[in-house]
């Protein structure tokens, strides 16, 4: 197959389920129960010091 | 400090700039290379001039904070020199399209100037902005010194050689033709190199960092350093003439061609013009409101949305022409998608101000980075609009596209670094306040007014050259000539260039603030009705 039809391909099929996971991944970790008190404290970290 | 090998090293280079000009293949080239080597012995004379003769022993001057801050003062200094240049080069350029006369061939005509013009303004004011707010930020939210030692100074004085080579070759008509990546080949190494060294002082830094957390500013300056790394090196791959000549050919070709091109231009505008000025925006906001960002999980979220959106919507600047029409629709399919979390992390930032909103009142510095924050909003709603091909059909290659761009910059890039400005100088040189609170304010009012004018008599005259473009007469003909449509535009670009007056004589009044600052002025004036007075607090 030529190259560029195979990274079409690729790109079209698993390029976009492994992109799309890591993101929808990366919000649901984000969302995670628990996660709020974890942004808290990382949300303080500029005005802890100067 | 004696900078015994650097002083050799920058010596070496100048004489071997000044053997590239004798043995040039093209005298542009002969010419760029004596630039070059008078910017080198310029510097090979500083480093001298900067030898250390007290004798062995001697203490040497420590810095009490902890922190590399030299660097960043010099950053500060530079990016309020480059903005007042890039603004004046605007100007002229501004007027030049309105009055053609004042083209002086062939140095200084409109096509020459334009890329000093934006290059100055995105890459000298906009990257010096990026490289010295980010090497602060990243030393108080990581706690640790900046990586490297000197390798900080490397990626500052070599960014300016940078510049002044990219702008002397543009003046002497030294160009690859590709907006927004205009430099020649051989200047485009050298910034690979600066790029490199300076990825490598942020992420040492961010390894070595004593804060557990990486926080947020600091993904998003990573992500601009190491997208403007791969979008810079793909873009310029070019094949040169000669090794020692001016002039190289892009490999790629065609179609193709204006893809990479537009690829790497919209990303310029995503990562280096959004994404490094919002790093700016998570660590400047809350530290000027003294509150905390008004949800980090959202600002999380934000990174990664626009991180992985954003890289694909390039290809709406090639609506309409040879890119096959599946990749225009994907290109504007995910620039609609952008709309969200860009005004996510636009309340995020006005948020942030929840229970605080009297400090846009009172704090002149708070009210120049929520008019950023707003313009951030403004521009990437109309932005995902133009990406419309409907909305495209009426806009593509009218002044519309000018006064978007511009309603970004001078709003939102250039309002958010005035704020960080106006954070930083009295923090770096141990002042209590600014030497002029008022003069704050007026830079606010001439800066918001430019842009406004700007922005709307750009809209009013892209509209209306949309239109008569594509008026068409009852028998099908076409009802204007282009140069009717030229003709029409005058007006209009006699009021752009007021805009872009008012938004420089802002600059200026900023110069003169921060250089009273420095000195260590405080102006005596009334205060502001309604000013918030800072307490005085410890030098750092």
């Amino acid at each position: 197959m030529e190259i560029y039809t195979a990274m079409r391909h690729f790109a079209d099929s698993w390029g976009l389920l492994a992109m799309s996971a890591f993101f929808v991944g990366a919000v649901l970790f984000t969302l995670r129960p628990g996660g709020k008190q974890a942004a808290n404290e990382a949300a303080d970290i500029p005005l802890k010091d100067d | 400090m004696t900078y015994t090998t650097e002083t050799v090293v920058v010596a070496v280079a100048a004489f071997l700039a000044l053997l590239g000009a004798a043995f040039a293949h093209d005298h542009l080239f002969a010419v760029h290379m004596g630039i070059l080597c008078f910017c080198l012995l310029a510097g090979t004379v500083l480093l001298m001039r900067r030898i250390d003769v007290s004798t062995a022993g001697a203490p040497a001057r420590i810095d009490p904070s902890g922190y590399f801050d030299e660097v960043v003062r010099y950053g500060l200094i530079a990016t309020v020199f480059w903005g007042v240049v890039g603004f004046l080069v605007g100007v002229i350029v501004a007027a030049q399209l309105a009055f053609p006369d004042l083209n002086f061939a062939p140095y200084l005509n409109f096509g020459r100037l334009r890329p000093v013009h934006t290059s100055a303004v995105i890459f000298a004011f906009g990257g010096n902005a990026l490289i010295m707010t980010s090497f602060y930020v990243v030393q108080r939210t990581c706690r640790a010194r900046l990586f490297g030692g000197n390798l900080a100074w490397f990626v500052f004085w070599g960014y300016q050689l940078f510049i002044v080579m990219a702008a002397t070759g543009y003046v002497l008509g030294i160009s690859q033709g590709r907006e927004y990546a205009e430099p020649e080949w051989y200047v485009d190494l050298w910034l690979t190199i600066v790029w490199l060294a300076y990825l490598a002082v942020f992420l040492g830094t961010v390894l070595r960092r004593k804060e557990p957390h990486i926080y947020v500013a600091n993904w998003f300056y990573l992500a601009f350093i190491v997208t403007i790394a791969m979008l810079h090196v793909v873009n310029n791959l070019a094949v040169p003439v000669s090794f020692l000549g001016s002039k190289s050919y892009s490999v790629f070709s065609g179609v193709q061609d204006a893809l990479t091109q537009w690829w790497y231009g919209h990303n310029a505008v995503g990562f280096f013009l959004t994404a490094g000025f919002l790093g700016m925006m998570y660590y400047f906001v809350p530290k000027q409101a003294n509150r905390p960002i008004y949800s980090y999980r959202l600002s999380i979220i934000h990174f990664w949305a626009l991180i992985f959106m954003y890289i694909w919507a390039g290809p709406h600047h090639l609506h309409y022409t040879a890119l096959p029409d599946w990749a225009q629709t994907l290109g504007m399919v995910f620039s609609v998608m952008l709309w969200m979390p860009s005004w996510g992390g636009m309340i995020n930032g006005l948020m942030t101000l929840s229970g605080a909103w009297d400090k846009i009142r009172t704090d002149p510095i708070i009210r120049m980075m929520v008019i950023a924050i707003a313009f951030y909003g403004m521009s990437t709603f109309e932005g995902p609009m133009m990406s419309i091909k409907t909305v495209n059909s009426l806009s593509h290659y009218t002044e519309w596209t000018i006064g978007h761009v511009h309603s970004g910059a001078l709003g939102w890039v250039g309002m958010i670094t005035f704020g960080a400005i106006y954070y930083l100088t009295p923090k770096l040189w141990g002042r209590e306040r600014m030497y002029s609170m008022r003069m704050i304010n007026w830079h606010f009012w001439l800066a918001t007014l430019g842009i406004v004018v700007y922005a709307a008599v750009l809209w009013v005259a892209g509209i209306q050259q949309g239109l008569m473009w594509r008026e068409y007469n009852s028998q099908g003909f076409l009802v204007y000539s282009f140069a009717e449509t030229v003709a029409a535009m005058f007006p209009y670009y006699v009021l752009r260039t007021l805009g872009g007056g008012l938004y420089l004589a802002g600059g200026l009044v900023m110069a003169w603030n921060v250089f009273m600052t420095i000195l260590g002025h405080q102006r005596d004036e009334a205060a502001l009705p309604t000013t918030y007075v800072p307490q005085a607090q410890a030098a750092e």
